[in-house]
């Protein structure tokens, strides 16, 4: 029992130093700008986080939750463009239950196969949609995007619009955390390692896989949809495959085996990115190293990577 | 008393190859049993017909009364089957813990709870603690399950089923792999397991030890037919055994 009283302890201390840290942002920012990173990196964190619970949690690689994502964006984006700025709280609610049923009829298409047909299936599908909403110009804007998009009300202030964000992104990640620990997130890592004893352990592996398809698809969907007020804007470049990938590298980085894994690889990434693209355009080459270096030296990212470090001085201390 | 379960002409074949044919025995409740055979005679084949991983392409198998050819393994199991592989079976990333709570969870029906950590699952987290002290695997249960010996491995593999509380559990191959010394512990083990856990059990061995030391019935099995059924003296006895498996100088 104290054991598990400590390890709460330590958890609640980490919630406590990430909630204290993002909430400050916007009292420390020396201008808007820095608001709108620590709201990319929060978003992309929920995004990445969301993610792994389908691949480092239940062993799923898909190359296609960029089209959850782009569907929040754009449902947000293209009902508040059509009908009006009141459309936008709205206009979540509708991207995440369209992306709940489209996860659900897609999923019992795309599970049915396995390993590598399942990536390129949702890869597949996922440039179906980035093709449709390039090609239809008139209804989606085509490569340019729409811009302007505007939160209504308070939440036009940027400011508002972080603390809205910032509570919707922990809570989400706080819902999914508590997932990932439950008999729920255990059966899924036991499909990802055996799924064979799963079923004799009584249990459906292909629902199991279905019910964490919906999930990280509707959060992704969430991250998309919130990501519209930060930059104002959506474009088809939040339903290309290269932003499949970004999540795959953030989980890389910090480590798929860890449920903060990605959150601290979408930190850094985003943080990379920003910083190394102020002084030069090439920063993916950058980011390209960081990741060769990772996989080849450190394959368990940075939280696996620091966790062992941890308990290999935890071991030297209590002389074990 | 009725067989808990009962093969009718069970047949299977892989293309040309008939791997079972026309294989017909009764399990009684309560019972231990061996079922023996030279290598590709058709036991492993047939033990993934009864668990519903193969299809049986005649015959039919009455499991608790109802005939199960066509249902799935989750069917199966939830009807009360438990099984052990030939291979150890388990999770290798978990602790030894968590792969028998995952079962303890499945049992009791409460792998859908996405809420609570799985710690706090008390009724579950307490018979995998005993299952694990029945198995003398209780001080390994924070270790992750690769990081287990290999005969541990096998042990932890037939905790899970038994953490199911099967009514017929079907062990495939326990002892393979292992030293002679662990041979032994897990010789006793399993009769205390059956006797502790009120089980019906199945089990293909090769280890003539404790084939003809625990089992009540042996069955053999020969080119997917059943060649002779009886207790291990009758078995021991019997030319056609001796012939086919046994050799002369057993």
């Amino acid at each position: 029992m104290t054991k598990e009283t400590a390890m709460n302890f330590k958890a609640a201390t980490l919630w406590g130093m990430i909630v204290v840290l993002f909430a400050l942002v916007p009292v420390l920012a020396s201008s808007p700008y820095q608001i709108n990173l620590a709201s990319h990196v929060l978003i992309w964190s929920l995004f990445a986080v969301s993610f792994n619970m389908l691949w480092g949690v239940t062993g799923m690689l898909s190359l296609g939750q960029a089209l959850f994502y782009g569907l929040g964006a754009y449902s947000v984006g293209l009902l508040v463009n059509y009908l009006g700025s009141a459309w936008y709280l709205p206009g979540i609610g509708i991207g995440l239950l369209a992306a709940a049923l489209l996860a659900f009829f897609l999923g019992l298409l795309v599970i049915r196969v396995g390993g590598v047909y399942f990536t390129m299936l949702t890869l597949a599908f996922g440039q179906l949609a980035w093709q449709i909403t390039f090609k239809w110009y008139d209804f989606t804007g085509g490569d340019d995007g729409i811009q302007g998009i505007m939160p209504p009300g308070l939440l036009g202030n940027k400011t508002a619009y972080y603390y809205f964000l910032l509570v919707l992104v922990l809570v989400s990640i706080w819902i999914l955390k508590r997932m990932a620990y439950s008999p729920f997130g255990l059966i899924l890592r036991c499909v990802q390692q055996n799924p064979d004893r799963v079923r004799f352990l009584g249990r459906r592996v292909r629902r199991n896989q279905l019910r964490i398809y919906i999930i990280s698809s509707f959060f992704s969907a969430l991250a998309g949809s919130l990501m519209v007020g930060v930059d104002s804007s959506i474009h088809t470049d939040m339903l290309y495959w290269t932003t499949s990938g970004e999540v795959i590298l953030m989980s890389v980085l910090g480590g798929i085996n860890q449920f903060f894994g990605p959150f601290v690889g979408a930190v850094a990434i985003i943080l990379i990115e920003d910083y190394v693209g102020a002084y030069t355009e090439y920063w993916s080459l950058i980011i390209g190293t960081i990741m060769l270096v990772m996989v080849l030296g450190f394959p368990k990212g940075l939280v696996g990577e620091a966790r062992r470090l941890i308990m290999r001085f935890g071991r030297t201390e209590t002389g074990r | 008393m009725a067989p808990i379960l009962e093969l009718k002409a069970v047949d299977k074949s892989f293309g040309g190859l008939h791997v079972t044919s026309k294989v017909s025995f009764a399990v009684m409740p309560g019972e231990i049993s061996a079922i023996i055979g030279p290598n590709g005679a058709g036991k492993t084949t047939l033990f993934n017909q009864i668990t519903g991983h193969l299809r049986s392409d005649a015959g039919a198998i009455f499991f608790k009364e109802e005939n199960i050819v066509g249902r799935s393994p989750q069917q199966i199991v939830a009807r009360g089957m438990g099984r052990a592989f030939q291979i150890a079976s388990i999770f290798p990333d978990e602790t030894v813990l968590d792969n028998i709570r995952a079962a303890c969870l499945s049992r009791l029906g409460q792998t859908r709870k996405f809420w609570r950590s799985v710690v706090t699952f008390r009724q579950a987290t307490e018979d995998a603690h005993a299952i694990l002290d029945s198995l003398g695997l209780d001080s390994q249960a924070d270790r992750l399950a690769f990081e287990l010996a290999h005969g541990d491995q096998k042990l932890l593999d037939i905790g899970i089923a038994l953490a199911l509380k099967p009514a017929l559990l079907l062990l495939d191959e326990p002892t393979a792999g292992m030293s002679p010394d662990e041979r032994q512990h897990t010789r006793a083990l399993i009769k205390k397991l059956w006797k502790a856990f009120d089980l019906t059990l199945v089990f293909i061995e090769h280890d003539m030890d404790m084939v003809f030391g625990i089992a009540q019935v042996v069955r053999v099995l020969q080119q997917g037919a059943l060649l002779a059924e009886g207790t291990p003296e009758e078995i021991r006895a019997n030319k056609q055994v001796i012939t086919a498996y046994l050799g002369e100088d057993f």
